[in-house]
């Protein structure tokens, strides 16, 4: 398992200041063999990655590649949910929104951000910032990583199914550029909700499925300690998902995954999502809505 | 006398033939429970006497995952229930108004979504939007396809848009919602009516409810999540039933001046 990979690493990483002689040559050796054990990994490893504690979050995603941050609260109809994030930002100077699934660096941000786990409002407030990008020209960004939409009683009274029928239908028609990067954990319907996108980005350890592979064990084999079979037969991966032309681009990890040297991904996704939006703002608004749809209208055509 | 073998209602117990369900709609006569209808039964029920010309009834599914004994359990389900997916889709005429018409079958997986589902619906709203018909799906589903995995929530999009551009161009789609309409279903074009009708009693919700009570650790109230609940929540117009989908369907047909226009 990577976890005792990363564990075995970081213990290794920390000893090597203070070795010298044959225990440096030692240390350093084995950490070149885990090193290359983390260039090696399961799918059930890259889930795992996608959900450590350290894996960067959007807030950090927000300052590390954007200036002058805006947030926007709010659904206007009665309601701010905090498990998604929203604003404008500048982007290369540029103005553009973002929005994303929001989770916390610790216990406590969790419970307020609901561990990025949406209700209905959430989508709502989501709806009305992506209307308001395209009113005022602004291209999208939406970062994804979540466990799903909450499966709560008021979210239910209050139309989660609608509120992500709503997100897929109209972001199908958005008439400024969309470009989505699932960073962390994309499940199912509460994941897709914000991801109708013309250029549709993933991170190397990040993935997209149908729902969680927990779950996904417990409705087909009725026990969801069957993770990892369902890790493998779910093909969920970011190279899974390219070889399937559902994604455009795998934006490379450090190696052992995000978290162990954020400021290098940073630069990749930085310079991934500048080319990728530099592709889209020349197009028309209209042809560019009309290619999306075309995008997921091609997908399962040819049975 | 009839040689009929007697089916019980799974809600009370009244045993009755299969030409008493028949008569009755699938609708229990002693408690009102309703039953699954089938698709085809479902489409006799609403279209006109000969009317219905079914589309794309060659359209199957594969099993772009390769998933372990997932075409076997099609075989399977085809040679039971006579139908190649979970979706039947077809043209035809209430009273005399040309539709597009949808149907799902929860007796074929749940009525769940993979891309042959997706693609069906997909067709009928296009034809729909060609032709400037009326759609009208009837959904029940369990949601997504698990066995095809992403195909199947892209089916979610791709369904989504289909009915976003038909409705952009002015075209009529009225969703009725039968028991049950839930995850990926409920969460794209079940949604997404101009009109929304619902049959008494159906379950209609994103996450079952199982899953809501492991997650919030507590039994949930009778009625919650089904037809009477969602139309108090203000997503249902009205709760239609079954024995007055046919007219309810005609009379928004006309409402919406469909039997006007030279077809």
């Amino acid at each position: 398992m990577i976890r005792d990979v990363l564990q075995e690493l970081s213990d290794v990483e920390e000893q090597m200041p203070y070795a010298d002689g044959q225990l440096l040559g030692q240390l350093s050796a084995r950490r070149l063999q885990l090193l290359d054990a983390c260039a090696h990994l399961t799918a059930e490893d890259k889930v795992f990655l996608s959900r450590h504690a350290h894996r960067p979050k959007i807030g950090a995603f927000i300052s590390a590649l954007f200036t002058d941050f805006f947030e926007q609260r709010g659904d206007r109809q009665g309601k701010e949910d905090p498990s998604i994030l929203g604003g404008i930002a500048l982007f290369h100077g540029r103005p553009v929104t973002v929005i994303g699934h929001r989770k916390g660096a610790n216990l406590e941000e969790n419970l307020s951000y609901n561990f990025g786990m949406p209700e209905p409002e959430g989508y709502r407030k989501a709806l009305r910032l992506m209307r308001q990008a395209e009113k005022f020209h602004r291209p999208i960004i939406t970062l994804i990583d979540t466990p799903g939409a909450y499966p709560g009683m008021e979210a239910e009274s209050h139309g989660q199914g609608e509120a992500i029928a709503s997100c897929l239908s109209q972001m199908s028609r958005l008439t400024v550029p969309v470009v989505t990067v699932i960073t962390g954990e994309g499940n199912s319907g509460g994941a897709l909700a914000l991801s109708v996108a013309d250029r549709l980005l993933m991170l190397e350890n990040a993935y997209f499925a149908v729902l969680t592979p927990e779950g996904f064990a417990s409705i087909l084999w009725k026990d969801a300690s069957k993770r990892a079979q369902a890790c493998e037969v779910m093909k969920l991966t970011a190279d899974d998902l390219l070889n399937f032309h559902i994604i455009d681009e795998i934006i490379r990890e450090p190696l052992g995954g995000a978290q162990r040297n954020p400021q290098a991904l940073y630069r990749a996704l930085d310079e991934a999502i500048s080319r990728n939006l530099r592709m889209l703002c020349s197009a028309d608004g209209h042809e560019l809505a009309a290619k999306r749809r075309q995008r997921y209208r091609q997908i399962g055509r040819s049975i | 006398m009839s040689t009929d073998t007697f089916t019980p209602c799974s809600a009370c117990g009244a045993p009755l033939s299969a030409a008493q369900w028949r008569h009755h709609l699938r609708v229990c006569p002693s408690c009102g429970a309703y039953q699954p209808l089938g698709a085809h039964e479902r489409l006799d029920l609403v279209l006109d006497e000969n009317s219905k010309v079914e589309l794309d009834k060659d359209l199957f599914g594969n099993d772009p995952l390769s998933f372990a004994g997932y075409s076997a359990k099609l075989a399977s389900l085809q040679e039971k229930t006579g139908l190649t997916e979970s979706a039947v889709t077809a043209l035809g005429t209430i009273e005399h108004m040309p539709v597009v018409i949808g149907v799902m079958d929860s007796r074929f997986l749940m009525g769940s979504m993979g891309i042959a589902v997706g693609e069906k619906i997909t067709r009928a709203v296009e034809l729909a939007h060609e032709r400037h018909l009326p759609l009208i799906l009837f959904c029940a589903s369990g949601g997504a396809r698990m066995q095809e995995g992403i195909y199947s929530l892209m089916q979610m999009v791709k369904t989504s848009a289909a009915v976003a551009d038909f409705q952009a161009d002015g075209g009529l789609y009225i969703s009725v919602l039968t028991h049950p309409t839930t995850g990926g279903v409920i969460a794209s074009f079940a949604s997404l009516g101009d009109i929304t009708l619902a049959e008494p009693g159906a379950l209609i919700g994103f996450t079952g409810p199982r899953v809501i009570e492991q997650t919030i650790g507590q039994r949930l109230p009778d009625g919650f999540q089904r037809s009477e609940f969602q139309m108090e929540h203000g997503f249902v117009d009205q709760i239609i039933p079954r024995s007055d989908m046919r007219a309810t369907l005609a009379k928004l047909l006309r409402l919406h001046e469909c039997g006007v226009s030279s077809e």
